[in-house]
This record gives C-alpha cells, structure tokens and sequence, in this order.
C-alpha cells in the first residue's frame, strides 16, 4: 500500500461502526407532522373533508347536517368520484388523463346507441361499452408507453378524438329517460337506491365506493400496486430493479380506460339519459384532477393514496352543496376550490421535503 | 484452471459510428473479486451492461457456468442469479426500504389471499429485510418501512448492496459502488464487499478509485480502447503500473 492511502488509515483502523444507522431522529412537533403526513397522504384531505361538514353542520344546521344531505352529496359527486378514481392511477404514474370525462360520455352513447339503433340487448351494450372504454386506455397506454408521447399530448389529443367521435356517433341525438326505462332499464341499474333511514344511496354511490376500497386494496397490498408507485416515481429505477414498466403502464391505462367506461354506466344512471353533449365530457378531466390534487396525490408520481382523491370529490361536493344551501354565489364555490388546489399542491412541496 | 463462472467471448457493441465493444473478452472466476478499471470512455459500463442483461451486444457470447445465455433485459439475468448494483442505485425514493428489496419479486400470501387477492406477504418481506440488512452489519434499523429517501446517501448503498447480496446466487456487480461516498462510508461498502466474497459469491467491481481497487481485488481486468488490455494480479503491480497500462502510457504485460 502506498501513502497515497494513508488518509482512509484512521477510519480504518478504528473500526467505524456508527455507519448505516436508521435512527429515528425527532425535529419537534412540525417534524413529527410532516412526518405522519408523509407515511398518511390521505390525512389533509380527510381533515378539510370533516372540518367543511363541521363548519357547514354548524352554520346550516339540520339542513345540511341530515342523512338525507350528505348521502345527496354522494349522489352529486358519484360520476366524478369514479373519474378521480380512474385519475390517481394514471397520476400515480406520473401521468395525466385528459380523456376521462368525454371518454365516460362516449361510452354512454356507445351503451345507449348499441340498444336502441342496433337492436343488442342492453346487457350486451352495457359489455360492449365497458370492453371500448378499456381499448381507448389500451391505445393512451400504447402511445404513452411504447411511442413515448407525454400523457398530457396523448391524452390531449385523445380527449379532443373521443369528444368528436361522441357527436359524430350520436348524431347529437339524446336518449330519454322514458324510452331507457321501457326498453333498456339494465343500464338505469346503477340509478337505483336503497335507503336505510333518511339516508340514501344509489347503486352508483356505492359502486364508487366498491371501486375505491378495491383500489386501495390493490395499490397498497399487491405487487401490481407496489410497480405502479415505483414506475410514477422513477420508471429508469424501477426497470432496471426488475419492474415491467411497459406492462405496468399499460395495466394501468386500460384499467383506467374502463374505470371510465364504468363512469359512464354511472352517468346514465344518475341523469336517466345518454345525452352526448353531457357537460362531463368537457369539465370531466379538469373535475377529476381538482379531487386528486386536493386529495393529496402528486402530480410528480409516486405519491399519494386513493383515498385522498375520494376525499377530494367529497370536499369539493360538500363546498358546492354548503354554499348553495348558504346562498352564497356559486362563485364563491370556485374561489374556495382554486385556493384549496394552490394549498394541497403547496403542501405536498412540504411534505417532499424529507430531510427529517 | 477451474472454469471461469461467467464468460464474455468477442462481444461487439457499436452505438451509430461508435465502437464501445470492440471484440472484447472477459472472464469471472468462481468466489473472486475481479475488478475492472479503465479510462472514461474506455467502454467499462458497455461490457457490464452487457454482462447484465441492460444492453443487448451486436455481437459476441456470454456464458454462466459454461452454458451460453442471451440476456434481453436485466430481469433476464437477475433470474440467471446475477445481480448489479447501479451507479444509480435503481432504487424507488417514496418506497420503503422492505419495498426497495423485494421490486420484482415480492413474496405472496399463501393461501386464498395470496392466490385469488395476491395480497403480499409484508411481515415475511419486512423480516427478510431486517435479517439480510443485520447479515450485512447494516444494524440498528429501526424502520424497515422507513422510505429510503429518508436515509443518507451510505445507508441507500448499503441498501443496494444488502439488495444484491441477498438475492444474487452467482454473480454480484457493481458499478462505482463508492464513488458518491464519504471516506467512512466507502469503508463499510468495502467491508460489505469483502464480507460477501467470504460467503463465496463472485464480484465484478468497476470503479475509478485505485486505491479501493487495490485494496480488495484479486485480479484487475484492465480495459482499453473497448477491449481487455490485460489482466493482472494486484500484488505484481503498483496503482501507477495500472493507471499507466490503462491510459497507454505503459506498453501492457504480455500474459
């Protein structure tokens, strides 16, 4: 050995022992905060989420604070729960749909159309829709994955494909509630209800709720639901750790292709109509990103649960629902949600702040 | 002479009009650390990628334990028992150092969970993890759900290497494993090296630091112009021979 070395001669020799030591060190209150916060995305959410009841609760009394008022706020955010649900899976992998919403609408054509212009049974309409749903997923995922457009450009131009494709299909006719009930009432399934006191909740509420719990389940439980976060975290990473990153984007483009196509069975259930200019198909996305945001997920990847992006449509739904009972100018409304939007995004820049 | 572990014959790499392989030839002999040196440029990282699965060669044959294998990507070779440490570490920063290990090939639940739900088996995953980081002297964990962007730059090196070494049955490389390391850290990294030697896995260790490189390789693969220049023994020369033979200042040694 020659001197050169010598330097490295005292750690050596001492033996260090003190190296890769995983301690836990403490930095006060805000430290343990930030910390909870990082290991439970979902918390903020679900703390604006009961403090809006609370305040709403309080101030308009047994109006709003009623069974029956909250379950309704279910009912009014049920098409954009599922499209947030759809949404954080593509976030999560550090992507963006700017599709869902019109791709849910062309899916209640295609579900409407194929009954009454086609003549297939509604059941198979229904089939038919769900399955196309999850082939527009399949090509975002494709040129996501494979010809390595950005997700906003694919899904950009996706959005504005699907949104034509509706009203050209269509013709811009509308299916009304009275002809679906007569001849396709399969496809009001999700409209029904069952109340349990004052509370009631459509088959469609609860749906989303099925959908979000099992997303959870798979995001949080599965190998499936490890790859996605590690892909929106860092795809290099995670395929050279032995991650199928292709495989996994795919996976999660046609799912939420079809979570979609889902919505739109909601939708028709909700509005008792297939109308194609349904106002989801232009405002579905932009709906779906404020829940997810405000739900606490990262746009960056990675980051973020499920249940965040449920308690970000709820929130969104309590704010607009609270307002309106108030008297307030719906404007207000928007107000209330740009800034919670600037704040959740604020406070995600903390939270990855992990020096602790 | 015993059958060298893994074999490169006459691999060629070109990219465009660039040659990063040029008929090169390697071999790894069963329970040594072999390192490789050479000069940026000189195509060090093209024949490990080459060897690992994360570039196909145009040209040339690799083989484990004398049966010739084609890699198509690096989870080809990691279910062949060869495991790399990247420079960068291929590791998720949000995910937890139990969730680092097992990217790939997480461990089921038995039973109906695991087979209808493929609900994982974290407890069995977490204490895997505790146990082969302990094995390594990696100690005092705490929180094996600590995400590992939380730890310091050694203790993720530690991880990787705590990664490798507990899944790679035949071959473990690494690529500048202590480049980004203090002093101090690079000690435990090499302490870490030589521990997973005396359990008699083989290493591939390419780095620049001749220091370290002396200091626990036995042989040296010294590379060149996108080839083998030579080999030698460690104790035959001194770290200036070896910078000298690997920027041809000094004519190689004939074998």
């Amino acid at each position: 050995m020659t001197d050169s070395q010598s330097y490295e001669d005292v750690v050596k020799d001492k033996g260090e022992t003190q190296f890769a030591q995983f301690e836990d060190e403490r930095k006060g209150f805000l430290g343990t905060v930030q910390h909870t916060l990082h290991v439970n995305p979902a918390l903020v959410p679900l703390i604006i989420l009961v403090t809006a009841i609370a305040l709403f609760g309080m101030l308009l009394g047994q109006r709003f604070f009623s069974a029956g008022t909250l379950t309704l706020i279910l009912q009014q955010v049920q098409i954009v729960g599922v499209l947030a649900a759809a949404q954080t899976l593509v976030i999560l992998t550090a992507g963006i749909d700017l599709s869902v919403g019109a791709l849910a609408v062309l899916c209640t054509v295609i579900m409407g159309q194929f009954t009454f212009r086609y003549g297939l049974p509604a059941e198979l309409s229904l089939l038919i829709g769900l399955c196309f749903g999850a082939l527009v997923g399949a090509m975002n995922g494709f040129l996501v994955s494979r010809v390595k457009i950005p997700p906003f450009i694919t899904t950009l131009g996706m959005w504005q494909i699907v949104l034509a494709s509706t009203y050209l299909f269509s013709r811009n006719e509308t299916l009304r509630s009275s002809q679906l009930r007569e001849e396709a009432p399969s496809l009001l399934f999700l409209g029904n209800k069952v109340s349990i006191g004052g509370a009631n909740f459509t088959f469609g509420v609860i749906l989303m709720i099925l959908i979000v719990v099992a997303l959870a389940y798979a995001l949080r439980s599965t190998a499936w639901g490890r790859h996605v976060y590690a892909v929106g975290d860092d795809p290099e990473a995670a395929q050279l750790a032995g991650v199928n990153v292709h495989k996994t984007l795919m996976s999660v483009y046609i799912l939420t292709g079809l979570i979609c196509a889902v919505a739109g069975w909601v939708m028709i259930g909700r509005f008792s109509s297939v109308s194609p200019s349904a106002s989801t198909g232009v405002i579905g996305n932009i709906q779906s990103i404020t829940a997810v945001v405000i739900g606490g997920i990262s746009l960056f990847g990675g980051r973020g649960s499920i249940y965040g992006a449920f308690f970000g449509a709820m929130i969104v739904g309590v704010f607009e629902m609270g307002l309106r009972m108030a008297g307030a100018d719906p404007q207000w409304t928007f107000m209330l949600i740009g800034m919670l939007i600037i704040g959740a995004v604020g406070l995600d820049q903390w939270i990855r702040k992990v020096s602790a | 002479m015993t059958q060298p572990i893994l074999t490169g014959k006459n691999l060629v790499k070109r990219y465009g009009k660039v040659t990063a392989l040029d008929h090169c030839d390697f071999e790894l002999y069963p329970g040594e650390i072999l390192a490789v040196i050479g000069d940026n440029g000189a195509g060090k990282s093209s024949l490990i990628k080459a060897l690992s699965g994360a570039v196909v060669p145009d040209a040339g044959e690799v083989f484990l334990e004398g049966e010739q294998v084609k890699f198509h990507s690096p989870i080809d070779a990691r279910a062949a028992g060869i495991e790399t440490v990247y420079q960068t570490l291929a590791m998720s920063p949000a995910l937890s150092i139990a969730d680092n290990m097992f990217m790939g090939r997480e461990i089921r639940k038995e039973g109906f969970m695991g087979k209808y739900l493929k609900q994982l088996d974290k407890k069995k995953m977490e204490d895997f993890a505790r146990q082969k980081l302990s094995d390594l002297g990696l100690m005092t964990i705490q929180n094996i759900n600590q995400a590992v962007e939380t730890l310091s730059g050694g203790q993720r090196q530690g991880v990787a290497v705590a990664r490798a070494a507990a899944f790679g049955s035949k071959v473990i490389i690494l690529d500048e494993p202590t480049a980004a390391l203090g002093v101090k850290e690079s000690r435990r990294v090499l302490e870490l090296i030589l521990d997973v030697r005396s359990r008699g896995i083989p290493i591939i260790l390419i780095s620049h630091n001749m220091p370290h490189v002396f200091e626990v390789a036995d042989r040296i693969h010294v590379h060149r112009l996108g080839k083998r220049l030579c080999v030698i023994d460690p104790k035959d020369y001194t770290m200036s021979d070896a910078v000298a033979f690997m920027t041809g200042a000094k004519e190689a040694p004939v074998q």
